[in-house]
């Protein structure tokens, strides 16, 4: 196999990219053969007319080899590598023949750079037919000409939300944007058009080999072009925080290399693409997002024998926020839901709030009525325990009582499938003690989701200590089947993501009680990657709630004959909580006060905490706030709480939002250094207390030069 | 009291070609920004000391508008204490740049002062920033404009100089910067990197290695249509008694345009003492004049005149002569000024011709190159002057210390 290569009657040759062995085509040192000689031979052949470039596989072309970029460390070895690609489309699109992109499949990253070097693009209508470069979301850039060629095609402003944001399209839409420029109903429409261009285009050149090129909407220099280019990197700024190198440098490479001839574009473009390629971001952000989310995606964390489970039936016990919302993705993946409340009433309210979520997407075009009518269909919302009877899985999501979840859990095992699984959506009740409840605790699960359900793609599995792998696996496949992402951990208090995303917000309240800025601690939130500051956290996730959660943990403890220690911020939620009545945003105010659009810091804070005499500058109060999320990653970690560190990164990132560019909790101390993070670790708690201290198991690690990988 | 200038460094980056060169992907900013930290690495140089940056640049405008000097020190994340200053005395920008820098010295004001110049030719092309000279007809009229190509062809025609007089001259220019190149005499040429530390440059490229008289007889005059269609005429008619004006300037015997950027550090003896900086030399003397528009090219005699009389010099005393090459003809009629019939000592590694002429920085690098060579042959004294488009010249004596 290979390329398949065939000339017809009017002396078309079809390239027909099948690699073999493989189910995609991909960039790599075999393609490239390939690329040479199917050229060469065209090169050779004076009586081609056109070429029409097409692929065998359900996809037209992947993109480049990631594992051999990612371990890629010189510079000189990656221009090499780039470079090549570069002059084949290069030699592709001056070949003096119309040369057009047949794309039969998704034509993502590479895959859709190889097609901008072609004259023509027609694709497949086909919502499977994905179009965009993606590359900016693992910290690189388009590298195989996109950020060249894609402003060349349909001028610097249409070309930045895909290069800058890596939007991906489907061919309707990649139509009207002008990343291709006609649409096929199937593959003999595809081939008639492209061939057909061909015989009406014979003597094709890219606009930009041709006499008087001039750049769609201007270069840089034109007024309008330069006035946007004056304010885009402000623009960048605000959302990156400037912890993002990919944007700026696609920024750059597009801009400089619309001054310049499409050689030296190019040329440009490798040299940031370089840069960006052997930079720590995209290493942490290619190791997340690809290989360990592709480990969690492919059951690394799933029990290897189980065969494939699948949830038919779904009973979810209570129709609040949490409850309505896993009972809307679950029908949406197809799965029959019976949602449960204590009257009718509410059963109702709960199904009302799901046909408001799908109701806003039908107003926007974003979803077709007749989905919308099927998914209501779906779900039968009752206060009638026994309609829970055949349900596989169920999911309680009641309120955090034990009592009141005890309660359900009787009721529903004796009516559910026994064969079923029983998973509590719990956030910080252990669930191997919710498990001594239940009739069958093999078959008890925590199934923790996140809010709001429907944005939020992480869902923490919980496994008890009774907990079967035939109950894990159930979870786990369910998980996927919602199109979600599943870490698992061991039973512990407050699992990983509760326990640990914890730590962000209370160090921003051990700070204020240091007396520092609270603009400035929000500010070194912000700096560091996190979505929002720790205070404003704090007031999202209500510190009454922090604060319940807390006193629960010292109750908990004391009846097991152990005192609960000592945090900085106690004195912090203390008066925020039981002095001020400040409880958060739902209840009116918290570290902020809120009105109609804006929030700002409640001014009382610096009353309250009066200002210090020597703050700490901000890169510590960053290195305070992440540090103590990683560290407390290590202490899941080295406590069994966690098993595998793709679970960690990952659920860090997914669950609460920690700085994506880092890679994720545990990639961060990769990131800083094994060794230099142990030490700075010991610094810290020197100088700010036990939670700052290094677990043995880092220690070891450092000594022995390992990394969390 | 005078506190004597010394000139502690001068460094450039390579000329790069203008089509298809090496620097055009370079912006400017990121050219002179790439030079500033390499001076500042060197000397491990505290660049809170700096008191000022001036920079020639001809084209002051898009990627090189908006004061290139302070934007370049600001993106080369010198001290936010260090102002700075672009200039335009065209041609002899990078020259008077160094000038302004020993005035500032000299008058006890100012101690540590970076002088130089960048212009990318290829990137902002000469004459895109408009300008009345040429664009306005009546000022246009008033001052006689001609380009400057009449005006090197008026006074190789005036002196009597053939199209193989000028020839020769460039293959020799060609000959000494290829030989001069090979053998690594520019000493002060700092080879550009990419941000990857990936080699983008690093030697003239505009240089043709073994070109003959041959070779540069064939190409075609480059200002004969023009000439023909009216500049002659102008000239003509202020130079009455000129019958007919020969065109034998060519591409290959005139400057080239290139793409380049160049760096002089200049301050008092106390300031280097304490900053660790070796003097290399003392700027003795500068020197600038102004002449007739249309010939516009016959400064460098009475600008070197002028800095030698400053000096209590004589040319006799010059161990080593740079005179830009930015038409053959304009060094042929300096030695004639100056009653010079051998050019041993006079542009020794080659010129503009060869090199290329980036016009705002040919003058910081034509000083550098003679430091260097002085050094190299363990001479005492250089001068540098440069024609000025226009009517102007502009000369420097430096003295080793």
């Amino acid at each position: 196999m290979g390329f398949d290569y065939q000339k017809d009657e009017q002396n078309i040759v079809t390239i027909t990219m099948d690699m073999e062995g493989r189910s995609t085509n991909v960039i790599n040192t075999e393609f490239h053969l390939l690329m040479s000689e199917a050229l060469e031979k065209i090169q050779a052949d004076k009586s081609v007319t056109g070429v029409v470039l097409t692929s065998g596989k359900k996809t037209f072309l992947a993109g480049g080899d990631l594992e051999m970029l990612y371990g890629f460390t010189d510079p000189q070895d990656v221009f090499n590598s780039s470079q090549l690609f570069k002059d084949k489309t290069r030699t592709m699109e001056t070949l003096g023949v119309p040369v057009v992109a047949a794309i039969n499949g998704a034509a993502i990253g590479g895959g859709f750079e190889l097609t901008l070097a072609c004259h023509h693009r027609i694709a497949i209508d086909s919502p499977k037919t994905k179009i965009g470069l993606p590359e900016v979301t693992l910290g690189l850039l388009p590298g195989g000409g996109g950020v060249a060629r894609l402003p060349r095609v349909i001028g610097l402003e249409a070309a930045f939300p895909f290069l800058l944001e890596g939007k991906q399209v489907k061919p309707g839409a990649a139509l009207k944007a002008g990343l291709i420029d006609n649409l096929a109903s199937d593959r003999d429409d595809l081939m008639a058009k492209a061939k057909a261009w061909i015989l009406a285009n014979p003597e094709s050149a890219q606009p930009w080999d041709q006499k008087g090129y001039k750049m769609p909407g201007g270069n840089p220099q034109h007024p309008k072009v330069a006035q946007m280019l004056a304010i885009a990197p402000a623009i960048l700024k605000k959302k990156t925080q400037g912890n993002y190198p990919a944007p700026e440098a696609i920024m750059n490479a597009a801009v400089e290399g619309a001054l310049v001839d499409i050689d030296t574009a190019l040329r440009i473009e490798t040299r940031y693409f370089i840069q960006l390629a052997t930079g720590k971001v995209s290493k942490n952000m290619i190791n997340a997002f690809w290989f360990q989310m592709n480990e969690i995606t492919s059951g690394a964390s799933r029990p290897k024998d189980i065969p494939p489970t699948d949830t038919q039936k779904l009973g979810v016990l209570g129709s609040g926020m949490m409850g309505h919302g896993i009972a809307y993705v679950s029908a949406l993946s197809g799965i029959e839901v019976v949602m449960t409340d204590a009257t009718q009433e509410s059963a109702d309210k709960g199904l009302a709030a799901i046909a408001k979520i799908m109701q806003k997407k039908v107003d926007k075009g974003r979803m077709a009525q007749e989905k919308m009518d099927t998914v209501l269909g779906q779900i039968n919302a009752t206060d009638d325990y026994s309609k829970l009877d055949g349900c596989d899985l169920i999911i309680e999501a009641v309120y955090e009582d034990r009592e009141l979840k005890a309660k359900v859990t009787a009721v529903t095992e004796s009516v559910m499938d026994p064969t079923g699984v029983f998973g509590s959506n719990t956030s910080t009740l252990p669930v191997t003690g919710l498990a001594e409840r239940s009739s069958r605790p093999e078959s008890f699960i925590g199934i923790h989701f996140f809010s709001p359900v429907d944005k939020m793609k992480l869902v923490e599995i919980i496994v008890g200590e009774k907990t079967s792998d035939d109950a894990l696996a159930k979870a786990f496949d369910y998980v996927l089947k919602i199109h979600k992402i599943p870490i698992v951990v061991n039973d512990s208090r407050g699992f990983y993501t509760s326990r640990v995303f914890g730590t962000y917000p209370t160090e921003g309240m051990a700070l204020l009680a240091e007396g520092h800025h609270p603009r400035e601690i929000e500010s070194a939130g912000m700096k560091a990657g996190m979505p929002v500051g720790p205070l404003a956290l704090a007031d999202e996730v209500s510190l009454g709630l922090m604060a319940h959660i807390r006193n629960q943990t010292r109750k908990d403890l004391e009846a097991e004959g152990k005192k609960i220690p000592e945090s900085p911020f106690d004195p912090v939620i203390e008066l925020m909580v039981e002095k001020e009545k400040r409880l958060g945003r739902a209840a009116g105010g918290g570290f902020y006060e809120y009105d109609e659009k804006h929030k700002h810091l409640w001014p009382g804070l610096r009353e309250h905490f009066p200002p210090c005499e020597n703050p700490i500058p901000q890169e510590e109060m960053i290195e305070r706030m992440m540090f103590v999320q990683a560290l407390d990653t290590v202490r899941c970690y080295e406590e069994n709480v966690l098993t595998s560190i793709a679970d960690a990164n990952i659920g860090s990132i997914f669950g609460w939002g920690f700085a994506p560019f880092k890679g994720g909790t545990l990639q961060f101390i990769n990131d800083y250094g094994v060794k230099a993070f142990a030490d700075r670790s010991q610094e810290l708690a020197a100088k700010y207390g036990d939670r700052f201290a290094p677990p043995q198991l880092l220690k070891d690690m450092a000594e022995k030069r390992e990394y969390f990988n | 009291m005078i506190n004597e200038a010394f000139i502690f460094d001068a460094i450039r980056s390579p000329r790069g070609k203008k089509k298809g060169g090496a620097l055009n992907e370079v912006t400017p900013v990121d050219l002179v920004s790439k030079l500033m930290k390499t001076l500042a690495r060197k000397h491990e140089l505290d660049t809170s000391q700096v008191d000022d940056v001036v920079l020639g640049c001809v084209t002051p405008i898009g990627d090189q508008g908006a004061n290139v000097a302070k934007t370049s020190a600001q993106f080369a994340g010198w001290d936010i204490d260090v102002p700075g200053m672009q200039i335009n005395r065209f041609c002899a920008s990078g020259l008077e740049t160094v000038n302004m820098a020993a005035m500032k010295v000299r008058s006890g004001w100012e101690d540590l002062v970076v002088a130089g110049g960048v212009e990318s030719m290829s990137r902002v092309p000469m004459g895109s920033d408009g300008g009345a000279m040429a664009f306005e007809p009546k000022v246009n009229s008033k001052t006689d404009f001609v380009t400057q190509g009449i005006g090197a062809d008026l006074v190789a025609t005036m002196e009597g100089f053939s199209r193989k007089d000028l020839d020769e001259y460039a293959a020799i220019s060609q000959s000494r910067a290829s030989t001069a190149s090979k053998n690594g005499r520019f000493k002060s040429l700092i080879p550009i990197k990419d941000q990857n530390g990936l080699m983008i440059l690093d030697k003239d490229e505009h240089i043709r290695p073994g070109i003959t008289v041959d070779d540069l007889g064939a190409l075609k005059p480059s200002f004969e249509i023009m000439g023909q269609m009216g500049f002659d005429a102008v000239a003509l008619q202020k130079y009455s008694g000129v019958e007919t004006i020969n065109h034998v300037h060519t591409a290959g015997n005139a400057s080239g345009i290139v793409d380049g950027a160049a760096l002089v550090l200049v301050g008092t003896e106390e300031k280097g003492k304490e900053l660790g900086l070796k003097p290399r030399a003392r700027v003795v003397s500068a020197a600038l004049v102004g002449m007739d528009p249309t010939i516009m090219l016959t400064g460098p005699g009475p600008a070197t005149k002028k800095a030698l009389k400053k000096a209590g010099m004589a040319l006799s005393d010059i161990d080593l002569l740079e005179v830009n090459e930015a038409f053959a003809a304009v060094v042929l009629r300096f030695l004639k000024d100056m009653g010079k019939n051998d050019i041993d000592n006079v542009n020794v590694n080659g010129g503009s011709i060869a090199m290329g002429h980036p016009l705002g920085a040919t003058g910081a690098m034509l000083l550098g190159t003679a430091l260097d060579e002085l050094e190299t042959r363990d001479l005492s004294t250089g001068l540098i002057t440069l024609c000025v488009g226009g009517g102007m010249g502009i000369a420097t004596i430096i003295e080793r210390v």
